[in-house]
């Protein structure tokens, strides 16, 4: 294969992750690593530089718009940044002495676990009064809604804490956003509205990837090469499925894809068991 | 007061992450152009993996002679960085909007988040 059929193939796959992620939720750093290292025979290493690399650019991509129409929580962001960049630095130089076998398969557990939480059904709440140290910590704030604005409150920021060292570990070692912990983090324990926990774990993707990133770029996981299709490719398909988004709630699109995903997920299971990654 | 301000950090810090990331991808794209032009008719090899052990200097060095040679994998690096350095524009600009609310708390959080990146950037402890 010539170096420019290679990477027009990775850049068509790159789009397809990238339109899957978006409209699943699940962001297409996660769908990525799957595809390049399942079927376009690329490293896993070089699989999860590419991965972290395009996750913010989807982050910081999306997040613009989400920041401007005040959706997004600055200040929970920063806050809970410092447990997520922390786990990320931690995450990232464990994957330098983790067995490659381990990481696939830690992978596609995380893979299955996010798929099915995709499909989860999301309840809305909103906390009226915060806890003494989310007061504190001035963890509160409003948010634009159809019927005007709706002031919401935080609690269990402990609690959250620790969740997002997890989510950042997460992040650091497999090279995804995990958007799923940061939105369980902040959705289920800290009780922050759905739309404010989504768009915040959003917006902090960027600076928790970025945390490991310069580890992998240091360490040599981030090939220009590989990362440029990839990442141009994951950008254009996020924007595509926001768009579709917009017109359409894809509710049996969805099911699928958290099918498709699953198999891909035991695939790489199956393949890191056998010792094939 | 405090409201306005919050609303005008919210509008520069969304438009500062759409330019970087716009231009980070324009960069890295006419890099790939000029990778492509004198090296897409190769045969692809898939390398194996190879853990280095580069250093933020040594690599930035490497870029930048790359790019006054006019070599496509330096632009693509290049855009890769930008890409890299706008969520940290963000957390600074975030800084310097919390400096000027005289949000004290918060200036405290967003320099141990400016110092976690900084201790990730110097090799990452190791």
């Amino acid at each position: 294969m010539t170096v420019l059929a290679f990477t027009l193939i990775l850049f068509a796959g790159a789009y397809c992750a990238g339109l899957i992620g978006s409209l699943t939720g699940l962001g297409g750093g996660v769908v990525i690593i799957p595809l390049l290292s399942v079927f376009l025979g690329v490293d896993i290493q070089y699989a999860i530089g590419a991965a972290l690399v395009s996750v913010i650019a989807t982050s910081s991509g999306s997040a613009a718009a989400y920041v401007r129409e005040g959706i997004t929580n600055m200040r929970i962001g920063m806050f809970l940044e410092i447990a997520t960049t922390v786990g990320a630095v931690v995450g990232a130089l464990l994957a330098t002495i983790a067995p490659t076998h381990f990481i696939a398969i830690l992978f596609g557990c995380i893979l299955i676990f996010s798929a099915m939480n995709s499909l989860r059904k999301k309840a809305v709440h909103v906390l009226k009064e915060s806890s003494p140290l989310a007061q504190r910590l001035k963890l509160y704030g409003s948010y634009p809604t159809a019927n005007g604005e709706v002031e919401y409150g935080t609690k269990n920021v402990a609690g959250g804490f620790v969740m997002m060292i997890v989510a950042g570990i997460l992040s650091g070692l497999l090279g995804i956003g995990s958007g799923a912990l940061k939105v369980i983090a902040m959705d289920n324990i800290m009780r922050i509205p759905f739309k404010v926990s989504t768009t915040t774990s959003n917006f902090m993707m960027g600076v928790t990837a970025t945390a490991s990133a310069v580890v992998y770029l240091q360490r040599g996981y981030i090939q220009p090469d590989i990362c440029m299709p990839v990442v141009i490719g994951v950008l254009l398909g996020a924007l595509t499925g926001a768009r579709i988004l917009i017109r359409s709630s894809p509710e049996k699109l969805k099911i699928f894809f958290a099918i498709v995903i699953t198999l891909l997920a035991l695939q790489m299971i199956y393949n890191g068991a056998t010792g094939r990654i | 007061m405090a409201n306005i301000k919050d609303k005008d950090l919210q509008y520069i810090i969304g438009n500062l992450l759409r330019w970087g990331v716009w231009t980070s991808l324009a960069i890295a794209f006419i890099g790939g152009v000029i990778y492509l032009s004198s090296h897409g008719l190769e045969t692809v090899h898939h390398p194996k993996f190879v853990e280095q052990d580069h250093h933020m200097p040594g690599i930035l060095q490497e870029v930048f002679q790359g790019i006054s040679a006019g070599k496509g994998t330096a632009f693509m690096m290049l855009g890769v960085m930008l890409l890299f350095a706008t969520p940290i524009m963000r957390v600074i600009f975030s800084l310097i909007g919390f400096i000027l609310e005289k949000d004290r708390l918060y200036v405290v959080i967003t320099l141990i988040v400016l110092m976690i990146i900084f201790v990730s950037v110097h090799g990452g402890l190791g």
